[in-house]
């Protein structure tokens, strides 16, 4: 319950927070909503030596319209992002998937950037920014890069940042006319984390499914497009036949692991049956 | 629809009365032990065993002490004779194994979160930190984890004769056959052809508590003397303060119990545990305060776990359903050592399996067994949930086997209303019931009739949601106890309850009750109790409970015991006061005691009403003593300590619509019915704050909780982020009602209520599942019903079809 | 490590004192100024005991520095009653409800009642049942405090 002693900063820009991290060396720790990081501070899990604590950096909140994409800064809530005008419109996956994150006392805290860095296989957010294409904006000593999704997400709790930078924004793709989207989160108890979660997206022209795209959540060390899914949706009837048919493939190429909750085998066939249900309820079928 | 406390004129018990104790739990203005903040404190921090069976090859504690704000640290050795041993009041056989449990280990650690050394400091962040620094080495030792395993010949033995015990993992194992041995096979064998057996194996998992309070002690010695005060989160401030004296060779009357606040129990802190002990020997041996809070991650590991048990069950009946056998193996686990009545809870259920239902012969054996686990104890219902669960999942089954409707086959065999008092085949008699009555009630909410159509129309259509229907008809014992009873068993206490009711000089009536309530409303229930006979209001009343200071006796509160047992208590002592006040009033008014009746709080002259004498006058009159009648004492105070004539046996019916996903396995109540009959109702509010408790926890069980080891004996689910206690999204809203059949064996009328739910609701929710599968070839869902486990039963049942 | 000075507002008074850099809200507000009205329950933020709003908003305190709420303003359900006889709408339905039995979990639960409020103030069931999920409590089996939140939201004309 009690942390191991640590020093605090709180930088007020992202700079700042930059040079803070470097001076903190390799046992420094990034710090904003803290509700990744409090539990594993609680149980003595992690022993940072100095925590930055990016939280009152102004430039890092907010969200804004980019054109074709929203810019969401890293330090935007759950609660922000779930109830934005702007996610709601053009991202509503996004919105749908925040408002399932863990409570709403956490998702007053826990903010959209720490989720996507804290890269947790079982986090819902990762998977969303995966089937949206989303791309990370991160800041270091040597400046601003960018990283897709897919290659943000490295390993179990494991991103494409290097320890000396910070991501400072997401840039999340608007989905254009014809698109429409479901996040299937299936967990034991409502405050649990997701045993396996199912992103959709489908763009439907007609009777057809055009495109889709279908991310999973749980199903290895860290969310993973369901790639056989996409194609055999891509062209298929926007039936419940060809759905299921297109779903059967969801855990081809997944990695899931055994424990507590499921066993590898339960979560290839939660990933199946969710992702039937995902994309029929994105392609309103 | 606020009930008006202060009408003066309404016989307050059976009135829903808003409680008492809330005001000050919805302002925060509350009392935890972790609140209690005394000048000088040490924190204890304790270094807990990661191993679940390791020799202890070196400690050294020494290093802790050069932290910051360390003032102490100790091993067993340091301790030497403080370290004491935590006690085991029921020894349930002669020969059972009881081996040392002390405080803290003594060379080897037996279950992952035993207690190996303890730091004390100033800071609780420091006593904290300074546990990294206790160095200690541990040899691995096979760790006996699975019951069977450990109970096999050769098994590695949890206590080995050099910490002598006999050298298996055998607690004890106690039979009892009324019949006689053999005679479920006998009455199988008479009943010839005309026979249906039916046998299954339940395994009734680990449980915890799960009480929001964690568990904390502070304990504060007096100056130089043995004098000692000790705040504990315990259920049981009485039965810790004669333990207490026992273990640490205290005088027990310089040991004052304070159980202030107590955030829920559910016989989870129906306990002394080690931490309570560490913190008086220590605080005694240092001269200040010790405190004590736990982590919900310690207590994960440390407080004693429930349930636990395989179950082997089997029932005959004949061709029609009439059920003329049943037998019972039980499998208990202990855990790794004996806490408090550890042996017994097995025996709490071996009364239960018939049920309410009548049959000519019932065996029963069970079999104790030590493992490298948390001990395991009393958890709300302790044994009767497992007995329960047994006999209305194996009724189901048989029903199934039958191809009856399973409330039929509960019909045909129940107790009907006219036969009470009935003696069972275990030997209990039930006072009184009506199971029909409770059944009729909740047929009639639960709209069966409804549901059992769609359930064929689900059925009919493949839908891949399929409805489900679970039925337990319950009854239990409760009201702990006759305290002959108790001895029979070999229960080292007895089962008696106190009150003390004093009129006080100003008017104000203060009841002194032996319970000690940790969430159950208690200081409003007993005062309607009072009140009802005082006839004064019920703010008038105030309860003192829970501190042994101030009610010195009692027996606490568990086992759904308070109100069965505790009120009679209260009713006792309350119309002795007026006894005692009527001589004093008719010495006041100059007549007769024959000549006076008391009418709404007052004293009158029958026939001449303008003569009376209230109560508070009397009370006044009393603490003077100007004009007291000859041999007449002054003060006004009565005590009762009743020792109950009988158990408690409330029953009901609970009706359970459960929708089960086929395809990801996840269950969903539709809808849960709960009739209960716990006799007369003092307060149903409380009654049935109580029943929605119980069926949380017992549904808790029954879909979501279940303490997992792995094989090496570490605990996976370590915290409630891996231990699902369900939240308000995870359950429905419950229909309740009551039927009221008073019981005759206390004069209230009153039946227990507090473990009812629990003890209910287990079978109904996984008796639904099943029935809602059964046509996919599924007999069974291992408890907890997860998705996966629902998964796997259609897996295997469409297997075993194919 | 060093402490750090932080002016945190509770219940309407400033607290300015020094903390450790790693000391829980919860901490701070139960040990260092007294408010024991708001308990912790686990150690993995499940529990609610703690729940507290901070500018407005419900957080578990436990998951929350006290250095991350210098300069910011905590209500506790100490602070929420106006005086001793003006109850807040939510404690009030919650007595009349019967929405609590031991009391651990109502002080988190009923911040995490005023803030669903404050957000919804005319909510169905379920959204009640959502809005509560971060919140556990042993004694009640939610029913009655469900029907609290509901009573509060008609006390708050929220509901007719």
């Amino acid at each position: 319950m009690i942390p191991i002693a640590f020093d605090y900063v709180r930088p007020g820009t992202v700079d700042e927070a930059i040079s803070a991290l470097a001076a903190a060396g390799e046992d420094g720790k990034v710090i904003s909503g803290g509700q990744s990081l409090m539990p594993v501070l609680r149980l003595r899990m992690a022993a940072p030596t100095t925590l930055v604590d990016i939280g009152s950096i102004a430039e890092m909140k907010g969200i804004t319209d980019g054109g074709d994409h929203l810019v969401v800064g890293a330090n935007a809530t759950h609660y922000e992002v779930m109830n934005d005008a702007l996610v709601k419109q053009h991202a509503p996956l996004l919105a749908q998937a925040a408002g399932t994150v863990a409570d709403p006392a956490i998702r007053h805290r826990g903010t959209f950037g720490g989720s996507l860095a804290h890269a947790d296989p079982a986090g819902d957010l990762p998977t969303v920014a995966l089937a949206l294409d989303a791309t990370m904006v991160a800041k270091g000593p040597n400046g601003t890069r960018e990283i897709a999704a897919k290659d943000f997400f490295v390993d179990y709790f494991t991103s494409a940042l290097e320890p000396e930078e910070i991501l400072v924004a997401v840039k999340v793709p608007k989905l254009g006319d014809g698109w429409s989207t479901h996040y299937e989160k299936f967990n034991r108890t409502a405050q649990a984390w997701a045993t396996v979660g199912v992103a959709a997206a489908v763009k439907r022209q007609n009777g057809t499914i055009t495109e889709a795209r279908v991310a999973l959540t749980n199903m290895g060390p860290s969310p993973v497009r369901a790639s056989s899914v996409e194609a055999a949706l891509a062209g298929a009837a926007a039936t419940t036949d060809a759905i299921a048919a297109a779903a059967a493939n969801a855990a081809d190429g997944t990695r899931p692991t055994s424990d507590l909750h499921a066993s590898a085998e339960f979560r290839e066939h939660l990933a199946k049956v969710l992702t039937k249900r995902a994309v029929a309820q994105a392609a309103g079928v | 629809m606020t009930e008006t406390l202060t009408d003066a004129n309404a016989n307050p018990v059976g009135r829903p009365l808003r409680r008492k104790e809330d005001a000050r739990l919805l302002h925060g203005q509350t009392n935890w032990t972790d609140n209690i903040q005394l000048p000088g404190t040490l924190h204890m921090a304790i270094l807990r065993s990661p191993m679940a069976h390791a020799r202890i090859t070196n400690l050294d504690v020494t290093p802790a002490l050069k932290r910051p704000h360390v003032v102490a640290a100790f091993t067993a050795k340091d301790l030497g004779d403080l370290n004491g041993s935590v006690p085991c009041v029921w020894p349930v056989t002669d020969d059972i194994q009881m081996p040392g449990f002390p405080a803290l280990a003594v060379d080897k650690v037996r279950h992952v979160g035993d207690c190996v050394a303890v730091v004390l400091a100033t800071d609780k962040y420091a006593a904290a930190d300074a546990l990294d620094a206790i160095e200690v080495d541990y040899e691995p030792l096979p760790a006996v984890i699975d019951m069977e395993a450990a109970i096999k010949q050769g098994s590695t033995a949890v206590h080995d004769a050099a910490d002598g015990s006999h050298g298996t993992n055998v607690c004890y194992e106690f039979p009892l056959k009324p019949q006689g041995d053999g005679a479920f096979d006998a009455a199988v064998k008479a009943a010839g052809d005309d026979v249906v057996v039916v046998k299954r194996r339940f395994i009734n998992q680990r449980v915890i508590a799960g009480y929001m309070e964690p568990r904390a002690v502070v304990a504060s010695p007096m100056g130089m003397s043995n004098e000692m005060t000790i705040w504990s989160a315990t259920q049981i401030p009485h039965v810790l303060r004669v333990l207490l004296a026992l273990v640490t060779g205290l005088p027990e009357n310089s040991l004052r119990v304070i159980a202030p606040d107590v955030g829920g129990g559910f016989g989870g802190k129906l306990q002394l545990y080690r931490e309570e002990i560490l913190a008086v020997q220590i605080a005694r041996h240092l001269g200040r305060p010790v405190k004590w809070t736990e982590t919900r991650s310690e207590d994960m590991v440390a407080s004693h776990h429930g349930r636990d048990q395989i179950q082997d069950i089997e029932i005959a009946s004949t061709k029609d359903g009439q059920i003329i056998g049943l037998k019972v193996d039980l499998i208990a686990n202990m855990g790794a050592y004996l806490q408090i009545i550890t042996p017994g809870i097995p025996l709490l259920g071996m009364f239960m399996y018939p049920a309410i239902y009548k049959m000519p012969a019932y065996e029963f054996n069970c079999v104790g067994v030590f493992t490298n686990t948390t001990p395991t104890d009393a958890i709300r219902g302790a044994g009767r949930p497992e007995a329960t669960y047994a006999i209305e999942r194996i009724m189901d089954e048989l029903a199934a086997e039958l191809d009856m409707d399973p409330m039929q086959l509960r019909e045909k065999n129940w107790i009907t209303h006219e036969e009470f008092p009935y003696t069972t085949v275990a030997g209990l008699t039930y006072d009184t019931g009506n199971y029909e009555a409770a059944t009729a009630k909740a047929m009639d909410l639960f709209g069966y009739d409804a549901l059992r159509a769609e359930q064929e129309q689900r059925r009919a259509s493949g839908d891949p949601v399929q409805l489900g229907i679970g039925i337990s008809t319950f009854t239990e014992m409760c009201g702990l106890a006759p305290s002959r009873t108790l001895g029979a068993l070999k229960y080292v206490a007895g089962g008696w309850e106190h009150c003390t009711i004093r009129a006080l000089p100003t008017g104000k009536i203060e009841l002194i009750t032996g319970t000690s309530p940790h969430g159950q409303g208690h200081e409003t229930a007993w005062s309607q109790i009072a009140a009802s006979i005082l006839g004064v209001p019920v703010d008038d009343i105030e309860v003192v409970h829970s501190d042994t200071g101030r009610a010195p006796y009692g027996m606490d509160t568990y086992g759904s015991r308070s109100l069965a047992v505790g009120g009679q208590a209260i009713k006792k002592a309350a119309e002795r006061l007026v006894e005692k006040a009527k001589v004093i009033a008719a010495h006041q008014l100059e007549c007769s005691v024959d000549d006076l009746e008391f009418i709404q709080g007052a004293f009158r002259v029958k026939g001449d009403p303008a003569k009376s004498q209230p109560l508070a006058a009397v009370a006044f009159e009393a603490f003077t003593a100007h004009n007291l009648p000859d041999g007449v004492e002054p003060t006004l105070q009565a005590e009762a300590t009743v020792d109950p004539d009988d158990f408690s046996y409330p029953h009901g019916t609970h009706l359970c619509a459960i929708e089960v996903d086929t395809e990801t396995g996840k269950s969903k109540i539709r809808s849960y019915v709960a009739v209960d009959d716990v006799g007369i109702q003092v307060n149903p509010l409380i009654v049935e704050g109580q029943v929605h408790g119980g069926l949380a926890c017992g549904i808790g069980q029954a879909l979501y909780e279940g303490v997992e080891y792995d094989s090496d004996g570490n605990l996976l689910t370590a915290s409630f982020a891996d231990y699902l206690i369900p939240s308000a999204a995870d359950l429905p809203s419950f229909t309740t009602d009551r039927t009221v059949t008073p019981s005759s064996t206390n004069p209230l009328g009153t039946k227990g209520v507090g473990e009812a739910g629990a003890i209910a609701s287990p079978p109904a929710i996984i008796n639904a599942i099943v029935d809602a599968l059964r046509p996919m070839g599924v007999t069974d869902v291992k408890m907890p019903a997860t998705p996966e486990n629902v998964w796997r039963a259609i897996q295997a049942g469409q297997g075993g079809a194919q | 490590m060093t402490h750090i000075p932080i002016s945190v507002t509770v219940d309407g008074t400033v607290y300015d004192v020094e903390v450790e850099p790693r000391r829980l809200l919860v901490h701070f507000l139960r040990e260092d100024i007294g408010r024991v009205g708001t308990v912790v329950g686990c150690d993995t933020s499940n529990c609610g005991a703690c729940t507290v709003l901070l500018d407005g908003k419900s957080v578990k305190s436990c998951s929350v520095l006290a250095v991350q709420a210098d300069g910011h303003a905590v209500l506790t359900v100490q602070g929420l009653a106006e005086g001793e006889h003006k109850w807040h709408p939510v404690q009030e339905a919650f007595k009349e409800c019967h929405g609590l039995q031991c009391g651990y979990c109502t002080p988190g639960m009923v911040m995490a009642a005023v803030d669903l409020l404050q957000e919804n103030p005319n909510p169905s069931e379920e959204e009640i049942r959502e809005g509560l999920e971060g919140n556990l409590c042993r004694c009640t089996g939610y029913h009655n405090i469900v029907k609290s939140v509901e009573y509060a939201a008609e006390l708050m004309g929220g509901k007719s």
